[in-house]
């Protein structure tokens, strides 16, 4: 962290506390945080060890064991061709929280990128560069998710590049707001004043003062993620390969059979729900440690 | 406020040429070829050729893109090439179908979010307020996929009291097409059975649809009462002896309802997208279907026309949303 706010709060306080410590030390006593934490931490062990978690094969089933309802072996079922539900919804982690994860960090890098440049550097490319995120933002997201992977073909990264577009002018906007509105501020004046300039004004004394809001952005937008990557399964334009576990392309699968198994859509509905849910309350959680407002 | 229109409409018109050079340069420079997805795979490069000659594909693309402007200057957004309908008179036959669901979806939001996130602040703290805060996280975090099938589970299939799908029984009740508005045809045709049967189709979907919304909504009010609980006016209102109705309505609310509006706005543009998802569950033959058909089929014209006349649309009722909350608050206006 920079180091002159830090100096200057010290003098009026007993002791100094970094803009991280403080926030990590507010997150553990809000409840919100704590929930999102916990249930996105036990999706991202789930993702992690999903080989040794999974009872069977997610991708291996017998038609002689198709649609059996939920019983000791098969906690959740099993599907027409016979695989375990429970299996796939654990696989099925790795592959939405995979696709959300590589998604934002496009999303972010990207959009901060041209964030920075629009919000550093102002006049003609801030215009340029905001009419751009203008009309970027002017297409409903999922339509746009749905045009890009129609026209780049189905595909895991075909995915993830299609919601990381959704995120890119939404990153860039946020960035550039914070970058103008910290122009203003006193100590980066004071910056300016004892000669600091480009890129070490921008990178050193603007950007980690503007990472917060980024940061909150990016946790809930990995629940948006997490949403539009199942919804796309959902409409048929998910992973090519059919045995591949992914969470909105099992309830797609399922939802003409509702009346004699519910259950194989009901599983991994909840394991999208829960999951969202977590990045949204880590999100909420976030954004209230990390409001500069809220500090004491 | 006619400075204002004029200037947010020339604002419109970069963004409204940026949006047609995107989707044109998009579908002509990106590795998927519009020839090879309808011919298919097998396709022979003679035949590919000769397609994408008939789809002017060959051409310059400064003269593709003129081409492409002037048809749609002239509402000529060429045609599907599954069942070569007109793209534009297949949009505007399926599009009320999808306004009326938004509508739906909106009543539900707005008079189900608005009282309750008023309830909220006005009991801020009490288990009634976090409990809403719970129900509109959740209410956040559900697909609306997942919502839409575990409704048409419970209230269609287990526990039958709704349709499960379509806008009207088309079996007992007959409905001339005027306004392509089923629950307005059916007024029309003097059709009452016809109407509540066509309200009996709303329910479910607008639920699914309205539930993201309704629960944004309910948080902005939330928050938006709780600042405006705070204010002097408010207090003495309260103070020269009131009733709670009145201050509630003519102060509180008419105040707090500000940032709400911008909110219909922006989710204007999920719905668009909602619609997608939601029309496909409940068989709304809407814009939304419409698309996702297309998407099946590989039908390049429609999604390309599709995503182009919603996102005209999205624009459009944003333009209106800005206007009226200047209209609302002058303070917009000046600035």
């Amino acid at each position: 962290m920079t180091t002159a706010p830090a100096t200057a709060r010290a003098s009026h306080e007993d002791r100094a506390v970094g803009l991280w410590a403080d926030a990590f030390h507010r997150m553990r006593r809000s409840p919100a945080a704590i929930v999102g934490g916990t249930i996105v931490g036990f999706f991202v062990l789930v993702a992690i060890f999903a080989p040794f978690l999974a009872p069977f094969d997610p991708t291996r089933g017998s038609l002689g064991e198709s649609y059996l309802p939920p019983s000791a072996e098969h906690w959740f079922g099993t599907n027409i061709q016979g695989q375990d539900v429970l299996s796939r919804i654990i696989f099925g982690a790795r592959l939405t929280l995979g696709i959300a994860v590589m998604s934002v960090v496009m999303g972010v890098s990207i959009g901060a990128f041209f964030g920075a440049l629009a919000g550093y550097f102002r006049g003609w490319v801030d215009s340029v560069i905001m009419r751009a995120v203008d009309i970027m933002l002017s297409i409903p997201g999922l339509l746009l998710a749905i045009g890009v992977v129609t026209f780049l073909g189905r595909g895991i990264v075909q995915i993830a590049v299609a919601i990381a577009l959704i995120n890119i002018p939404i990153f860039a906007r946020l960035l550039r707001a914070s970058l103008l509105g910290l122009r203003e501020t006193d100590y980066v004046t004071a910056a300016r004043s004892v000669g600091v300039r480009g890129p070490s004004l921008l990178l050193r004394h603007m950007l980690p003062n503007a990472v917060g809001p980024l940061i909150v952005q990016a946790t809930l937008a990995l629940a948006t993620a997490v949403v539009d990557a199942a919804a796309l399964g959902f409409l048929g334009l998910g992973p090519p390969d059919p045995r591949t576990p992914e969470w909105g392309t099992m309830l797609s699968d399922t939802y003409r059979y509702l009346n004699n198994a519910v259950y194989l859509a009901f599983f991994p509905g909840v394991a999208i729900v829960i999951s969202v849910l977590g990045f949204n309350l880590l999100g909420d959680g976030l954004r209230e440690a990390l409001d500069p407002k809220l500090r004491r | 406020m006619g400075k204002f229109i004029l200037r947010r409409l020339l604002l419109l018109i970069p963004i409204l040429l940026g949006l047609t050079i995107v989707i044109f340069l998009f579908i002509r420079l990106l590795p998927g070829d519009p020839a090879g997805a309808i011919l298919g795979e097998r396709a022979t490069p003679e035949s590919l050729e000769r397609v994408r000659a008939a789809l002017g594909l060959d051409r310059p693309l400064p003269e593709q893109y003129f081409e492409y402007l002037s048809g749609l200057v002239r509402l000529d957004l060429g045609s599907s090439f599954i069942t070569n309908r007109d793209v534009v008179d297949d949009f505007l036959q399926r599009f009320p179908a999808t306004i009326e669901l938004s509508v739906a979806a909106m009543i539900f939001a707005l008079g189900l979010g608005i009282p309750l996130g008023l309830v909220a602040a006005k009991r801020r703290g009490t288990l009634v307020d976090n409990l809403g805060t719970v129900v509109s996280l959740i209410g956040i975090s559900i697909p609306i996929f997942f919502l839409g099938l575990m409704l048409k589970f419970a209230f269609a299939i287990q526990w039958p009291i709704l349709p499960d799908s379509g806008r009207i029984d088309l079996i007992q009740y007959f409905i001339p097409r005027v306004t392509n508005f089923m629950t307005v045809d059916a007024i029309l045709a003097g059709e009452m059975g016809g109407f509540v049967d066509a309200l009996r189709h709303l329910v479910l979907p607008g639920i699914a649809l309205g539930t993201i919304p309704l629960a944004i909504i309910m948080r902005i009010t939330r928050a938006s009462v709780i600042d405006v609980l705070n204010e002097d006016y408010v207090r003495t209102a309260n103070a020269k002896g009131l009733p709670g109705d009145v201050v509630d309505n003519r102060h509180v609310l008419r105040n707090a309802l500000l940032p709400v509006v911008t909110v219909i706005g922006l989710q204007t543009g999920l719905l668009l997208g909602g619609a997608i998802l939601t029309e496909t569950i409940f068989g709304w033959a809407g814009v939304g279907k419409w698309i996702y058909d297309a998407v099946v089929n590989n039908d390049y014209q429609v999604i390309q026309s599709g995503v182009l006349l919603l996102a005209l649309i999205f624009v459009f009722v944003n333009l209106i949303v800005d206007i009226s909350y200047a209209f609302l608050n002058p303070r917009i206006r000046y600035s």
